[in-house]
């Protein structure tokens, strides 16, 4: 959520009412906004600055993005005003300012959009806030100016009909705003490669063959968007005819950016909310037009269908009466099922009646709204197996004496299989694209790694540690939807002074006895013979499982096992255990010998 | 008598009684001077526990020679020595004392001190005896104290002032005959045994008194984890209310049900690297499609309804009005969120047909890992469990949804909750969940809840009459709260110490 840091005293006077801590605090709570700091009792706060109020706002409100946006929303809610009646200057197309967009921008930024506030008069305050609203924009909404940017210019500066254009970036040369010197595009990239504030935004454009360039008609450069404006036309406190332009990659939000910012600032005009247009030809794409907007929208909502969501009876006219706090304009329709709501052109966040039904039960207050039981249907409840059967291994476990672990789900590469001596296949480990460490480069495919770092973490624990996990590992899996799968393990680790191979036999033993699986014994005589081959001359033999001696370089020589269930005739391994191979136990950093356990619980589903 | 240090206490209980026979009380410090502290109280405690012997504890401090002191005892204070040396030779110079004494501290101090105490006088170059023998009073007091450890106050006073003191506390014990005095212990056992059943000798047996005092013998019990066992309670908490358990067994999930389905925009931020884990491999997802021969669904109907939902607007919307990629929906993620899985559910949902023909109502829950590609520090973690509910139901309402919730916490021990108006792209309303915190002495957070979006489920094709609630909080949030744990990797994770998971205590959710 987008934090706004307001002048405290200069807001609470725009509201005209000197808030308690308290009160304000419920006013944020009842609206919807939160109050996240105080600087009035900070004492690190210079005593010649004002105390600061930072407001957090949620994040689909790009109307209360500046100090004018949160004082206007707040009057309107608390009934102090109504919502403003943006207009358009009514002037002819033949006398509006144009840009003219030529077709070589629909290769990097297609869309532009324009506006003019005349006769404007800003004060230290207004001038901060108009540039931080454009600052909030472009990182919220414009995704880091990726979608939209904004480029503001003193119209008494240069002279219309712009130009929109896109040209070989060694063909456009300006002065950047506050540079000395002129560049070309190619220059000017190099230039602000290291440059904090501006360095992050150059891939937008970098590596296109032409750069867009917004031109007067003396072919002054205005702005290189998404980058930076020209150093000619820069705005200042004296400034009092603006030139907006603002170019996009996304015509929807372009749209929004540019109400919002006519919106907000044509407060300060001399003729308060009207906003000159102007005029967009871009025949090439068919986007010719006039811009802002300002368009307000009209629904027909059901009044029943708020009523129902919200738990109100309230009539046609009552919830039209709520709605003008949210700053809609609303008004009952011939039709009594149906009231009209107009949507203003700067609430970009209303998609759908239910934004307006949410507005009516803000207004309402959620904490006033009438309770009701809940239970409409009953319903009966259910576990699932998967975590059930889990829950049986998981408990028969503590009763042994074993404690249950939790570790992370994702490790590294290295301690999923080289530490383990295991290779990687390719095709069973999932690997993330975009971690922040190496510690999270996989999804672990054994609960081993986790608990040989636990084991690692608790040197100063009184051996023998005894500890045991049930849970998820992940495999990718071709054959699936989401092309990976969970699969649940349980695994079990020793760690003392002996090995304890035979406390781990001990406990697999005792938790698949509890499983009500059998252990088959090797009477029979299985000496040169498959189990497979078992398995076909008996089909019929009772279900159970058996191990049998593995060589595998996880393990020590001689001490580990394969795990084998058979069930219904068919065998297959499903874990093994053994005591781990020195290596294993120095990659670990383990001083102790450990005996390990791991098997697929999902096979006793 | 025994070398002190190897006294057993069987030896020494023995030692005490046989002392209090020829005198009563005595004193540890006179009769057992040479027998460790612990030791001896040892042997008290158990005698006294059979009201044998009686003892009180006597604190006193006690004086030990310093080094100067213990040459002063063997040979004699500093004067003593210069007159002897005099005395014997009848007259020597002052070279002669000193080679005679061997030491010129000894021969400078104990000069001055025996011409002030009138035993010796100059004669011309030579010292001579001024009387015939004298006492070494110094000397004498230090050899008292050197036995007793104590003298005159005064006496104590002047020596330590003097550097030939130090003092020291030391706990002795004044021990006197008790009730059941005897010469001898009778021969005791510890416990009552089989042996002792079969033969009734259990009836004549004196008995070893039990301590009651320590705690009794260690468990080596397992134990499960606390993050588990408040899942537990969670879970219990969610069957008594008719809830059944989700399928969360997939950690790896398409953008499309991560965010799509749920009507999360494709520009969301929450679909930045920056917040969300992409998979490198495998790469990308299939489309959506029948799970089994089994599964009838139109599943491309539904691809359909999410593209217009997000792109032009559908279902009484108007949609992002952005151009929606298939691609950027096929990348996979790790599950930002379980709700991806409730949506599923929420499909499948609408496939099933009640008595009425329409999808029954239902709840289901979940509570299970997610993980978030943040940046670890005590309160956040790259994974985490998210505990998550749904109610789908007709005619529901937002005082239905604060009602659940208010019982729903009230389980937990929680009251009195607010709600708050929030954000969230797939509820609408969204209200998060506030509740008064004792401790803290202010309201926080608990939890988020709201009503799911209609472009979310009527593109799914269920009924737009039939409502959805969402609601979710993490696992290890309250734990922490109720555990007292403020570093989450402590918690979760391989940085847990074993022997506070044996520790923590069950958790009774509702109890406090």
């Amino acid at each position: 959520m987008p934090t706004i840091n307001v002048d405290k005293y200069a807001l609470f006077e725009e509201l005209g009412e000197n808030f308690t801590a308290d009160g304000f605090q419920d006013l944020c709570f009842d609206f919807g906004i939160e109050l996240d700091k105080d600087t009035e009792d900070d004492p690190s706060r210079p005593k010649d600055q004002a105390p600061e109020l930072a407001i957090e706002i949620p994040a689909n409100r790009y109307d209360m993005l500046c100090f004018e946006g949160i004082a206007m929303h707040l009057n309107i809610f608390r009934g102090k005003h109504a919502t403003p009646n943006y207009k358009l200057v009514d002037i002819p197309e033949s006398k509006m300012q144009s840009i003219t967009v030529t077709k070589e921008t629909a290769e990097v930024r297609p869309y532009v959009a324009g506006a003019i506030l005349r006769n404007l008069k800003f004060t230290e305050a207004s001038y901060q806030s108009f540039i931080g609203l454009q600052d909030k924009l472009h990182q919220n909404l414009a995704r880091q100016r990726t979608l939209v940017s904004i480029g503001t210019h003193d119209l008494d500066t240069i002279m219309g009909p712009f130009t929109y254009e896109a040209l070989p970036p060694k063909d456009i040369v300006f002065k950047p705003l506050n540079q000395t010197k002129e560049m070309n595009g190619e220059e000017l990239m190099a230039f602000y490669e290291a440059d904090k504030h501006l360095g992050k935004f150059l891939h937008i454009i970098k590596d296109k063959p032409v750069y867009p360039v917004i031109f007067d008609a003396n072919r002054v450069v205005c702005s290189l968007p998404p980058i930076i404006n020209g150093d000619h036309s820069k705005i200042t406190l004296n400034t009092t005819n603006v030139f907006i332009e603002i170019t996009a990659t996304d015509q929807t939000k372009l749209d929004i950016v540019c109400n919002i910012m006519v919106a907000m600032f044509s407060k300060y005009c001399e003729e308060q909310f009207t906003i000159e247009p102007v005029k967009i030809i871009s025949e090439h794409n068919d986007c010719t037009r006039i811009t802002p907007s300002l368009a307000s929208r009209t629904m027909d909502v059901e009044v029943d269908y708020i009523n129902q969501c919200c738990g109100l009876e309230q009539s046609p006219a009552t919830i039209c009466k709520l709605l003008s706090k949210m700053a809609y304009d609303a008004k009952p329709s011939e039709d009594p099922k149906f009231i009209k709501v107009t949507v203003p052109s700067t609430r970009a966040d209303v998609l759908h009646a239910c934004d307006v039904m949410e507005d009516v039960a803000i207004a309402y207050g959620f904490n006033n709204l009438p309770r009701t039981t809940p239970n409409k249907s009953s319903t009966i409840g259910k576990p699932l197996m998967i975590n059930k059967l889990t829950d049986i291994v998981r408990n028969e476990c503590a009763m042994a004496g074993w404690v249950e672990v939790m570790p992370l789900i994702l490790c590294s590469h290295e301690e999923n299989f080289k530490w383990l001596n295991r290779e990687d296949d390719g095709k069973t480990v999932i690997r993330l694209a975009n971690p922040k460490t190496l510690e999270y480069q996989v999804v672990r495919t054994s609960l081993l790694p986790g608990l040989l770092k636990t084991i690692r973490e608790n040197k100063a624990v009184r051996l023998p540690l005894m500890i045991t996990e049930a849970a998820d590992v992940a495999f990718k899996d071709e054959t699936v939807e989401r092309r990976a799968r969970n699969e649940r393990h349980w695994a079990a680790a020793y760690c003392g002074k002996t090995t304890g191979f035979e406390v781990i036999h001990g406990l697999l033993d005792r938790v698949l006895s509890m499983l009500r699986i059998a252990f088959i014994t090797h009477e029979e005589g299985l000496a040169g013979k498959s189990f497979d081959f078992v398995v076909k001359e008996n089909p019929t033999r009772e279900d159970g499982y058996f191990i049998a001696e593995i060589n595998e370089p996880t393990f020590f020589d001689g001490r580990a096992a394969a795990i084998y269930l058979r069930l219904g005739g068919k065998v297959q391994r499903i874990g093994e255990f053994g005591v781990l191979h020195p290596s294993v136990l120095e990659k670990y950093d383990l001083k102790y010998p450990v005996s390990v356990l791991e098997i697929n619980l999902e096979v006793f589903l | 008598m025994a070398p002190p240090g190897n006294t057993s206490t069987e030896d020494l209980t023995s030692e005490i009684l046989h002392a209090l026979s020829n005198a009563d009380p005595i004193l540890s410090s006179e009769t057992f001077a040479q027998i460790p502290f612990e030791g001896l109280k040892a042997a008290l405690d158990r005698l006294s526990a059979r009201s044998m012997v009686a003892y009180e504890q006597v604190e006193r401090e006690d004086a030990y020679l310093e080094p100067e002191a213990e040459v002063i005892v063997s040979h004699g204070s500093h004067e003593a020595r210069v007159f002897e040396a005099v005395r014997k030779m009848n007259g020597l110079s002052i070279q002669d004392l000193e080679t005679e004494i061997g030491d010129k501290t000894v021969t400078k101090l104990g000069q001055g001190k025996a011409f002030r105490e009138k035993w010796i006088k100059k004669d011309g170059n030579k010292l001579v005896p001024l009387v015939d023998s004298v006492q070494d009073i110094t000397r004498d007091q230090l050899r008292v104290i050197k036995e007793k450890r104590t003298h005159d106050p005064k006496i104590v006073a002047d020596l330590k002032k003097r550097k030939l003191l130090r003092m020291q506390k030391n706990i002795s014990f004044k021990i006197t005959k008790g009730a059941k005095y005897a010469l001898e212990m009778v021969k005791e056992e510890t416990d009552l045994t089989a042996e002792m059943l079969s033969s009734g000798s259990w009836k004549t047996a004196a008995f070893k008194p039990y301590n009651f005092k320590a705690l009794g013998a260690e468990q080596h019990a397992g134990a499960l984890h606390p993050l588990a066992k408040v899942r537990t309670e969670f879970r219990q908490i969610f069957f008594e209310m008719g809830f059944t358990e989700m399928p969360t067994s997939q950690y790896v999930e398409s953008g499309f049900w991560n965010f799509d389905a749920l009507f999360v925009p494709q520009q969301h931020p929450a679909r930045d690297l920056q917040d969300t884990f992409y998979i490198s491999d495998p790469k990308t997802a299939g489309r959506p499609g029948p799970e089994s021969p089994e599964d009838k669904r139109d599943y491309e109907e539904y691809i359909e309804n999410v593209k217009q939902v997000h792109q032009n607007g559908k279902f009484g919307s108007i949609g992002y009005r952005y151009p929606w990629s298939e691609e950027e929906s096929l990348k996979l993620v790790l599950r930002t969120h379980t709700t991806s899985v409730s949506a599923a559910m929420l499909y499948k949902l609408a496939a099933l047909k009640g008595p009425d023909g329409r999808p029954p109502p239902a709840r289901y829950f979940s509570i299970d890992r997610v993980f978030r590609n943040e940046t670890v520090d005590a309160t956040h973690l790259c994974e985490f469990h998210q505990v998550e509910g749904v109610i789908a139901d007709y005619g529901l309402s937002l005082g239905g949804l604060m009602e659940f919730m208010e019982i729903f916490f009230t389980k937990m021990g929680v009251t009195d909750l607010k709600f708050k108006p929030a954000y969230n792209p797939y509820t609408e309303p969204s209200m998060e969940i506030f509740c008064f915190h004792k401790g803290l002495n202010k309201i926080i957070e608990i939890g988020n809840s709201g009503m799911f979006r209609p472009e979310m489920l009527e593109s799914m094709g269920l009924p737009k009459d039939l409502r959805v609630f969402g609601f979710g909080l993490s696992l290890e949030r309250p734990t922490m709260i109720k555990y007292g744990i403020s570093n989450i990797r402590e918690l979760l994770g391989h940085g847990v110490d074993l022997g506070n998971i044996r520790k923590n205590p069950a958790v009774r959710l509702d109890k406090n």
